[in-house]
């Protein structure tokens, strides 16, 4: 008798400890949102949107130029890593069974493995060097380097999800091969390839060690792929590790401003998947 | 056109001694076969015998499984199928097909998936009265005529499996393939299923396998027995339920095996 | 050669045949160049793979002039003007911040997993994990920059002084409490491989057949001795398999170790004391490192850290498929 209720207790504390554990993982998530926006919205105004940053002790001045620069950098990791990175989910699904296509496979798992600033000097030694400038054209590759892994598997996993009976359909209708591929089946998938890609997109707005040493940084607004280009995240860094006020006031506003942006493309990619859902059914 | 008072209508499609393998398998042995045209003939045999992949060698869907492999001489209207440099993609928009599960594209409204084949293959013309008229044919026009914006899977299966005839019927074949078309549906839409195909074999040679008896026995004009990748025998399908030539062919049709 | 139609048979509306006849169209063009160019796109994920290694080699080969491998490795100095560089600073430090978070993470996330699968009703698991994938959500300059403001004062007073208090006996806790170090690197990077870890273990958990469970109940086990008993061990590869694929993220993570690890080169015991980790000292010093030598020895150490989380996440990624495929045996 004793046993067992030595063995409640044990039961009883083991619970407890757990769902402890859910308090305990849920506190920091709570005091970082809470914080970020609490300080953060104390900076909010129109300009902090659309001016450039001021000097030290100058007031007002805003981080126009890092949004704009990292709208820039993402879409050149775009313009460069979804056609790779879906390209090679695609042929990973359709011809993927062969030793090449086990070679492919391998690597993606091992590269998305590999940290960002190792790509960011993989980025330097490709781009920054031969060229001699850091350039928004680097920042853009090494975040499109970044994207390409994930984008290929969740691309392999989608596509093979359609169901064989679609494309012997379209065949069976007299449509070649490639155009089977590209309208029936990948518009089949597409949905799920619109949510992966706007969670890449995400996770490249919200990079910073890889651009340290590739785009580095800019004072102004900059649209040229062969010059340095701000970004949101270099931005939040460059101000909380410097030694002044109020640019640590600034730091935590930029953060909200990132927070915003990822959040909203992280709502986009969730609410997308939930209303093809409904259609669906 | 089909001249009605004719009794054996000219052959469509003639297949002679056609062989096929799966890797190593050879799973179909010389089938030698007539398929009239503008009527439909029934293939019907116990599982395993090979009709599907005889059907799907018609064309040349067998393509599509790594490892298959087909011989022989496979004619439509004399002209040989397998002859080098014969375009499968083109032969697909002669000889259509539908599937023993109904699969309308997902992504598709009903209209657009009517339409699908036409727009792949960069038809033009008047695409609503195309679809209109299939829809029509395939007797799903007066079921869906106010939602052809619509999801297919609004539809049930029958209806689906119709719209699939439908869609099938756009490209403009002149013959249908169907893969036990009814087996996936309930009574009433395989009735609705089978009184369509006695309307169509007025425009289109229709060959159909069925592994129900009593189906090829109502729909079909001509119907074939396969057993373990050979045709034991085929006719008039009068003829093969009623008086049958090979013992086989009797000992299936009668419900011994199979 | 093109099928031509017959001419006494016409379509369904008597229309002139859909396709009109005439010499060969090479329709296998268009097949053949999207086959190409599939097989390009996926090359080139090789192509990256094989870059990577490339250029890091590249850029590090000015070290290999200077210095030996083992001598790198071990070297404690770290010298850019008199151009000495030695790794095991920041190895160490990359190792005992990992060690830190490991132990403070796992528990915490297995428990949470357990208590998710095991013990909560089925409804609470896909909101907490929604919270859970929001915390991975957030970006690392984020977390330092909370790190900075919030965690290293916190540690600074009263939790760095109270552990010194309980724990001083030991060399890890000695040493002014100045708040940045390796404890709150190690404390950031446990928040941050949380939901990883949480998230592969809630899946593992996942896969374990219910007949084993109701193998223990039936013997008159307590839930948390079925779990124990029953659950754990099956599962064990598994989350094995998702502490690796935790730590392999711990040891890549840049951005918020760099904020809140105090920069220092040397070596120190106490986990107070100010460190470096080997992607902190690359973010912070790369963009102006001066001379062939100065940036190959940066590239040299991304060398090191690219070996570690290669074969860190392979032995991972075998561990967690070998989990799947034995539930589907």
């Amino acid at each position: 008798m004793m046993r067992l209720h030595l063995r409640n207790a044990v039961n009883v504390a083991a619970t407890i400890a757990c769902g402890a554990t859910v308090l305990i993982a849920m506190a920091p998530l709570a005091s970082v949102l809470w914080l970020v926006v609490s300080r953060g919205a104390a900076g909010l105004s129109l300009d902090f949107f659309t001016h450039l940053p001021t000097p030290v002790g100058e007031p007002g001045g805003g981080v126009g130029n890092a949004i704009a620069g990292t709208a820039y950098l993402v879409g050149l990791a775009c313009l460069f890593g979804l056609p790779v990175g879906i390209g090679a989910g695609v042929y990973l699904a359709e011809r993927g069974d062969g030793r090449l296509g086990h070679a492919i496979r391998f690597t993606a798992e091992v590269l998305s493995g590999v940290p960002s600033i190792v790509i960011g000097i993989v980025a330097y030694g490709l781009l920054v060097v031969p060229m001699r400038r850091f350039s928004a054209l680097a920042g853009g590759i090494a975040l499109a380097i970044l994207m390409v892994p994930m984008l290929a598997r969740t691309t392999e996993e989608l596509v093979r999800l359609v169901p064989r009976s679609l494309r012997e359909a379209s065949l069976a209708l007299g449509v070649h091969e490639w155009k089977t591929s590209l309208s029936v089946v990948l518009r089949t998938a597409l949905g799920g390839i619109v949510t992966a890609v706007l969670l890449a997109i995400s996770r490249a707005a919200g990079e910073t060690a890889p651009l340290l040493f590739t785009a580095l940084n800019n004072q102004y607004w900059n649209a040229k792929p062969d010059q340095p280009t701000a970004s949101l995240t270099v931005q939040i860094y460059n101000y909380a590790i410097s030694p002044y006020e109020d640019w640590h006031q600034k730091a935590w506003t930029a953060a909200l401003v990132l927070l915003l942006l990822v959040g909203s493309l992280n709502l986009a990619a969730r609410l997308f998947t939930r209303g093809r859902l409904r259609d669906a059914r | 056109m089909n001249d009605p008072s004719t009794n054996s209508p000219k052959p469509k499609i003639v297949v002679d001694r056609l062989n096929a393998w799966f890797k190593t398998a050879h799973v179909l042995h010389d089938v030698t076969l007539s398929i009239p045209a503008l009527s439909v003939t029934a293939i019907i045999g116990p599982s395993g015998c090979g009709k599907s992949t005889f059907l799907r060698c018609l064309n040349r869907m067998h393509e599509l499984t790594p490892g298959a492999r087909a011989e022989g001489t496979l004619r439509l209207d004399g002209q040989d199928l397998l002859a080098r440099g014969v375009d499968a993609v083109h032969l697909r928009r002669r000889v259509g097909m539908v599937f023993q599960r109904p699969n309308p594209f997902p992504t598709m409204s009903i209209f657009d998936n009517v339409a699908s084949g036409l727009r792949l293959n960069g038809i033009g013309g008047d695409h609503q009265a195309i679809v209109e008229r299939c829809l029509r044919h395939a007797a799903l026009w007066d079921e869906v005529k106010d939602r052809l914006k619509g999801a297919p899977s609004s539809l049930s299966g029958g209806q689906q499996q119709r719209l699939c005839i439908a869609r099938a019927l756009a490209v403009e074949p002149e013959v249908l393939l169907m893969d036990e078309p009814a087996s996936a549906l309930d009574p009433i839409a395989t009735a609705k299923i089978e009184d369509l195909i006695h309307e169509l074999r007025q425009r289109y040679t229709i060959a159909i396998v069925t592994h129900n008896m009593q189906q090829a026995a109502r729909v079909s004009d001509t119907t074939a027995f396969f057993y373990m990748g050979e045709l034991v025998e085929a006719g008039a399908t009068e003829q093969i339920f009623t008086n049958p030539r090979v013992q086989r062919t009797e000992d299936y049709v009668t419900g011994k095996f199979g | 050669m093109r099928l031509e139609r017959t001419a006494d048979v016409t379509g369904p509306v008597g229309r002139a045949p859909v396709a009109p006849a005439g010499p060969l169209l090479p329709a296998n063009r268009g097949d053949r160049l999207f086959a190409v160019g599939l097989t390009i796109f996926a090359g080139i994920v090789l192509l990256i793979a094989g870059l990577i290694v490339l250029m890091l080699l590249r850029v590090a080969h000015p070290l290999s002039a200077s210095t030996s491998i083992a001598k790198f490795i071990t070297g404690t100095d770290w010298d850019p003007v008199q151009l000495s560089f030695g790794a095991l600073p920041f190895i160490y430090g990359t190792v005992v911040t990992s060690i830190v978070a490991i132990v403070l993470a796992v528990p915490v996330s297995v428990g949470l997993a357990v208590f998710l699968v095991e013990i909560a009703p089925a409804r609470v698991q896909p909101i907490v994990s929604f919270l859970i994938e929001t915390l991975a959500a957030i970006p690392s300059v984020v977390y330092g920059l909370w790190g900075l403001f919030v965690l290293v004062p916190l540690l600074r007073s009263p939790v760095e002084p109270f552990l010194r208090q309980v724990f001083g006996f030991l060399p890890l806790f000695r040493g002014p409490a100045i708040g940045v170090g390796y404890l709150a690197a190690g404390l950031i990077l446990a928040i941050m491989i949380l939901p990883t870890i949480a998230s592969v273990t809630i899946e593992v958990l996942k896969t374990v057949p219910p007949p084993l469970r109701e193998g223990a109940y039936g013997l008159g086990a307590t839930r948390w001795e079925a779990i124990r008993m029953a659950v754990l061990p099956y599962a064990r590869n598994g989350i094995v398999g998702a502490v690796l694929l935790g730590l392999g993220r711990a040891l890549g993570e840049t951005m918020a170790v760099t904020m809140v690890i105090g920069n220092s080169h040397e070596i120190h015991a106490s986990l107070f004391a100010p460190g470096y980790s080997l992607p902190a000292i690359i973010a912070n010093e790369f963009a102006e490192a001066t001379g062939p030598l100065y940036v190959g020895a940066l590239a040299g150490l991304a060398l090191v850290l690219f070996g570690i989380t290669i074969v860190l996440n392979a032995v991972a990624r075998l561990l967690v498929h070998g989990v799947g495929s034995r539930a589907s045996a």
